[in-house]
């Protein structure tokens, strides 16, 4: 078992033929991934990476009936690009792309709320369940099928984690990058109550970063809701208030958002924390009593 | 982006949001013509750097003759003014503004920003406005009035409306501060704000609703699409190094350690900064050289940490995702031979090809000191810098 995807999901792939999408969409076959065609408007009836184009979304669910799309187009179409796969019906819509302006993500986090779709980022690695579906940018060769659900904000701090339940032989369930942004299409909260219905997930891990509450209410959620062992780090204890830090979302403003809080509010929810990350296996050894 | 005080008014001018009369000057002489223009022999001189706090830090002074007009523009241009919102070194005073002084009834507060937890535009409006606001925040939330925007629909009438009649305004003020409302939400959706902020808004002593202050953030994100707003950027109230970073496509941000960190991703930056402290070290910067890490960035990344005095030992913590350690590692190799780093480097590689990457780093007779973890990496760039792990 997994959650969102597995190695029954049928994928599309918007910007298609662009560089990202090109390199992305070969790295994904290559993995295995269900991939069944692309969309880039004015490039239909063609072929790319032997699979066919289309010229919309629309066209593209009609003949190949996607359940999830991967968007790779640039920030400045994406607002469009998110709203046709929703308007196509599209139950899973994973979007790469970073830099999106915050006011197209309010008007897309609206739409989203009230159609049924899920979006996972923008500006995330995507999501993956091992051995059977990679949607997005994660080097597959680190991730081991398993028993750990990992939830992170950041991409590389994402594969350092994936990597050292793999180290300790543990594998994932499934990975899920939601993004750096203010604005994300799914939550901690949203991806922990999945892996809390997942019966093969046993673990959690969630990597989080200063900035916003997200976290926070992440750790009220595993409190009343979440009943199996979660493993928490925070990025960002050293970053000085009111900085960005590179993550749009990563900001420190008025003393709010701050490591300290965070940490403070998941050990109060029972998750165990750990400083550096250089220790999430470990932890995770320690709170399972895996091997 | 941030903008001047100076700037936002005139955007607030340009959508119908009620503000003095102004001029943004960078001469004395022009001051005084400023003042004479205006009329009147009452203004108010505000020194305009990208910082909150100017007042008490007495950036902001009501003059009642031209005299003293000139006397404020010779203190304060060309200096620095350090707030409690700046670092010690203060931001640069380039240009100051002078405007004609309102008669001041009550002064309350008003901002925006987009609020996380509700993914929404949120307006804020206190009838505590002034200095004290964040206190005001922190310790009174309830005198904090909150109304969210409907994405749909946008702002409604009603909402400035309601919001008027908690402010505790009376007659013609409702209709006058429902305009301000509705006007403030069209600026901030039309510009691609992040943050617009009206402290203090008075109730001034002719009863009249009046914008006394103005901020405004915009989304860089978004400056693609705003023409009129991306030249509207002074690159003099930035770090250097930031600005230099950034025309690289790097992200830096500049600490006060003695550990230059290069790292790909911004969270594993920021979880690479908080190994080097918890091992008892000392960053010097935050710098994510993206996923990529092209030499052309590590080479400008190495300039940018290495321009910092501080710096005693560079960190590079690559986790190789579909870029391959091998190929940063030439990356690595070419920065350093093109321009020479007379510091330690601790390399730690992860990920895709990182042990080929160790190899070629290795086999190239430079003075690099190969990590084999996370944290002999933090520990070997805190003895490099001569610290003790």
């Amino acid at each position: 078992m997994s959650i969102l995807v597995n190695r029954a999901t049928r994928v599309i792939c918007q910007g298609f033929t662009g560089s990202q999408g090109t390199l992305h969409s070969e790295q994904a076959l290559a993995y295995g991934t269900q991939l069944v065609g692309g969309v880039t408007p004015g490039k239909g009836g063609t072929y790319h990476l032997g699979l066919p184009v289309f010229d919309s979304v629309r066209m593209a669910v009609e003949e190949t009936n996607p359940n999830a799309t991967v968007i790779y187009v640039p920030a400045a179409y994406c607002k469009d690009s998110i709203l046709e796969a929703i308007d196509a019906g599209i139950e899973l819509i994973v979007c790469i792309t970073e830099g999106i302006p915050t006011l197209d993500m309010l008007e897309v986090k609206a739409r989203i709320g009230i159609s049924g779709a899920r979006l996972i980022g923008p500006n995330c690695p995507g999501v993956i369940t091992p051995g059977e579906c990679k949607i997005g940018i994660m080097p597959g060769d680190i991730h081991l099928p398993g028993k750990v659900g990992v939830v992170s904000r950041s991409g590389t701090l994402t594969y350092e984690a994936v990597k050292q339940t793999t180290d300790k032989g543990y594998g994932q369930t499934t990975c899920v990058g939601i993004g750096g942004d203010p604005i994300p299409g799914t939550h901690f909260v949203d991806v922990l109550g999945l892996f809390q219905q997942d019966d093969a997930t046993e673990a959690v891990v969630m990597v989080g970063e200063i900035g916003g509450t997200a976290e926070e209410e992440a750790a009220e959620f595993i409190k009343s809701e979440v009943r199996k062992p979660v493993v928490a780090y925070i990025a960002g204890v050293t970053a000085p208030p009111g900085k960005r830090m590179g993550h749009a979302g990563a900001i420190i403003a008025g003393g709010k958002g701050t490591a300290h809080e965070k940490f403070t509010a998941l050990e109060a929810a029972g998750v165990r924390t750990v400083k550096s990350l250089a220790d999430i296996g470990e932890a995770l050894a320690e709170v399972t009593g895996w091997e | 982006m941030n903008l001047h005080e100076y700037q936002a008014k005139r955007l607030f001018a340009d959508y119908g949001l009620p503000v003095s009369v102004g001029y943004a000057v960078d001469t004395p002489d022009e001051a005084v013509a400023a003042a004479e223009r205006i009329g009147g022999t009452a203004w108010v001189c505000k020194v305009q750097v990208h910082a909150g706090g100017r007042g008490h830090a007495g950036g902001v002074q009501l003059v009642d003759s031209t005299d003293e007009v000139r006397s404020f523009a010779e203190r304060w241009l060309g200096t620095r003014l350090v707030t409690v919102q700046t670092d010690a070194d203060g931001q640069p005073v380039n240009q100051i503004y002078i405007e004609a002084r309102t008669g001041i009834e009550r002064e309350l507060y008003l901002g925006a920003v987009i609020d996380r937890s509700s993914s929404r535009i949120v307006v804020m409006a206190s009838k505590d406005g002034g200095v004290e606001i964040e206190k005001v925040a922190e310790e009174t939330p309830e005198k904090i009035f909150r109304v969210a925007i409907d994405p749909f629909v946008g702002a409604q009438s009603f909402q400035g409306r309601d919001m008027a009649f908690q402010l505790g305004m009376e007659g013609n003020q409702v209709s006058q501060f429902t305009n301000v409302f509705n006007n403030l939400m069209n600026l901030f959706i039309k510009l691609d704000c992040s943050l617009v902020e009206i402290n203090p808004l008075v109730i001034t002593d002719a009863g009249d609703v009046h914008c006394l202050d103005a901020k405004i953030n915009v989304d860089g994100n978004a400056l693609y699409r705003q023409d009129g707003l991306r030249s509207m950027r002074d690159i003099s109230q930035e770090d250097a190094r930031e600005v230099q970073a950034d025309a690289f496509g790097l992200n830096y941000v500049a600490l006060d350690g003695d550990i230059g960190c290069m790292v790909n991703g911004a969270g594993l930056a920021m979880g690479t900064m908080d190994l080097v402290k918890l091992h008892g070290g000392n960053p010097a910067n935050f710098l994510d050289v993206g996923g990529g890490a092209s030499q052309e960035a590590v080479a400008e990344a190495f300039k940018i940490i290495l321009s910092d005095i501080n710096v005693r030992a560079v960190l590079i913590n690559i986790f190789g995702g579909i870029v391959s350690c091998a190929t940063i590692a030439e990356g690595i190799i070419a920065a350093i031979e093109e321009i020479g780093v007379g510091v330690p480097v601790v390399v730690r590689f992860e990920g895709n090809s990182a042990d080929r990457g160790s190899d070629r780093l290795a086999a190239s007779g430079l003075n690099l000191i190969a990590a084999s973890s996370l944290v002999d990496a933090a520990e070997k760039a805190i003895s490099a810098a001569g610290g003790s792990a």
